[in-house]
């Protein structure tokens, strides 16, 4: 078990249901209903609320973000659940083919799943670079996947800016998730309880014999 | 190293999506609104929510404010009183004209009222819901128009909600007249930086002289949209294909970033 000081435990216990012993840990069945809930969630708000869309030209997706949270800190079931379930939602609202956002989110949440042991996930650079390649990856991808399939999205160099304003915007995100999940995760679950220094079958004699 | 697992979840995902991707398209349309429809209770929520932020606005609104706005909406409404008084002699007398021609007889339009209820989440089609379906009348392939002119078609059809397609999107193809010069051609997509200009192409007099500000309205050619909607007037044109054709911007005269209530016009 790595053994951190004290300070670091309490600001990385702060960001998240981190394992702080990074050893492979099983997630609750309560985050993973809490992970297909938050994408219910984000999908109903990406078609319900044009705030973004107004403003800045492109609306965020909030799916690519979840699928990096849930491939750190779930297992392969949860991860593979999350892309389907978001990817039939969002399809499901959307003039896409249904299915065809279920493989790019499935590929972020495996192949960070995959690596997630070696992924230094409380350094800020990695976190960061890891929220920014998912956010371009999966409407890259799907574009992609659309135009093989003979699609005809409607295209031009503003998609670009588009493409930035969804890759900025979820790699905003991601760490609003993260806390999110950790404030749920500290509110409706139990906390295990920490082993004490004390043991009742020691005593401390303070005597010369 | 991929274990078995792994194998197993790359396995579901791909035949699943292989599956999905090459469904019938009308079995992938009634999929679609299945899977849409677990949104209702949601945008339920979301329009009583609305409904109550509006009285909670009425209920603070002041006598003086509510006074001024009964004297404009009355003056409104006489004015148009006067246009319908207009507008019905007017067709009576075209009635008697086509009689004594022995045209048709024009029918006059059974417009259903519906509400947008969400919008694409994707940033490269341009889609809404309206929270009318089979149930209300609709069918496939509907004009959708609001006060301001034409908005789209329904694409899709649920029980209680259905799919449009908004002008502007690339499966929305609209035959269109400019009224000045009778020229038609083909409304079709443009540039998505600003959803409020549309493509007007295929314009049947190469040489044209296409004018800022001219009207474009629906030529009733395409056999979808009837003739007569508005679509915009004419931004600009340019030269394409090395000088062979005109293409002109149409800068649309309903606003599709605030969407709100549009009319579907029945068959």
């Amino acid at each position: 078990m790595s053994k951190l000081p004290s300070a670091d435990l309490r600001r990385l216990a702060a960001f998240g249901p981190w394992p702080l012993d990074f050893e492979h840990k099983e997630m609750s069945t309560l985050n993973s209903i809490l992970i297909l809930l938050v994408a219910f969630l984000a999908v109903f708000c990406e078609s319900a609320f044009s705030g973004f869309r107004n403003l800045l030209g492109a609306q965020i997706d909030l799916l690519p973000a979840l699928m990096v949270y849930a491939a750190l800190s779930a297992g392969l079931p949860t991860v593979t659940m999350a892309a389907v379930f978001g990817g039939l939602l969002f399809d499901s609202l959307s003039a896409n083919p249904l299915g065809i956002t279920i493989v790019p989110l499935f590929v972020v949440g495996f192949l960070i799943n995959l690596q997630r042991d070696l992924i230094l996930r409380d350094q800020l650079f990695a976190q960061t670079v890891l929220r920014l390649s998912a956010s371009a990856f999966v409407p890259a991808t799907v574009l992609l996947m659309l135009m093989t399939g003979g699609h005809r999205p409607a295209l031009s160099w503003f998609t670009a800016w588009q493409w930035i304003v969804m890759t900025v915007g979820g790699a905003i995100a991601t760490p609003a998730l993260f806390l999110l999940f950790g404030w749920l995760d500290r509110t409706f679950t139990y906390r295990s309880a920490t082993e004490m220094s004390f043991r009742p079958d020691r005593e401390i004699r303070r005597s010369r014999r | 190293m991929l274990k078995r697992p792994h194998y197993i979840a790359i396995g579901t995902v791909v035949m699943l999506a292989l599956i999905l991707l090459n469904l019938p398209s009308h079995t992938l349309a009634r999929l679609k609104l299945a899977v849409g429809s677990v949104f209702l209770p949601l945008f339920g929520l979301a329009n009583s929510a609305d409904q109550m932020a509006n009285k909670a606005g009425d209920a603070i609104t002041t006598r003086s404010e509510l006074l001024r706005q009964n004297e404009s909406l009355t003056r409104t409404n006489q004015e148009l009183r006067m246009l319908v008084m207009q507008a019905q002699e007017t067709a009576r007398e075209n009635l008697r004209l086509r009689q004594l021609v022995g045209w048709q007889q024009a029918q006059p339009w059974k417009l259903k009222l519906g509400k947008i209820v969400m919008r694409d989440p994707s940033n490269w089609w341009r889609t809404g819901q309206i929270d009318l379906g089979s149930r209300d009348g609709l069918t496939e392939n509907l004009p959708v128009l609001n006060m301001d002119g034409l908005v789209g078609r329904v694409s899709s059809v649920g029980l209680t909600r259905s799919t449009v397609v908004l002008v502007g999107d690339v499966n929305c193809k609209v035959a269109a007249r400019i009224v000045e010069s009778g020229e038609t051609g083909v409304i079709g997509a443009t540039d998505p930086l600003d959803n409020s200009l549309v493509a007007l192409g295929f314009i049947s007099n190469k040489s044209a002289k296409l004018l800022p500000g001219q009207t474009v309205k629906t030529s009733g050619m395409g056999g979808i949209f009837p003739a007569g909607i508005t679509i915009g007037k004419i931004a600009d044109s340019h030269q394409i294909e090395f000088g062979l054709t005109t293409e002109a911007r149409v800068k649309l005269s309903a606003n599709l970033g605030a969407l709100d209530e549009v009319w579907v016009k029945l068959p």
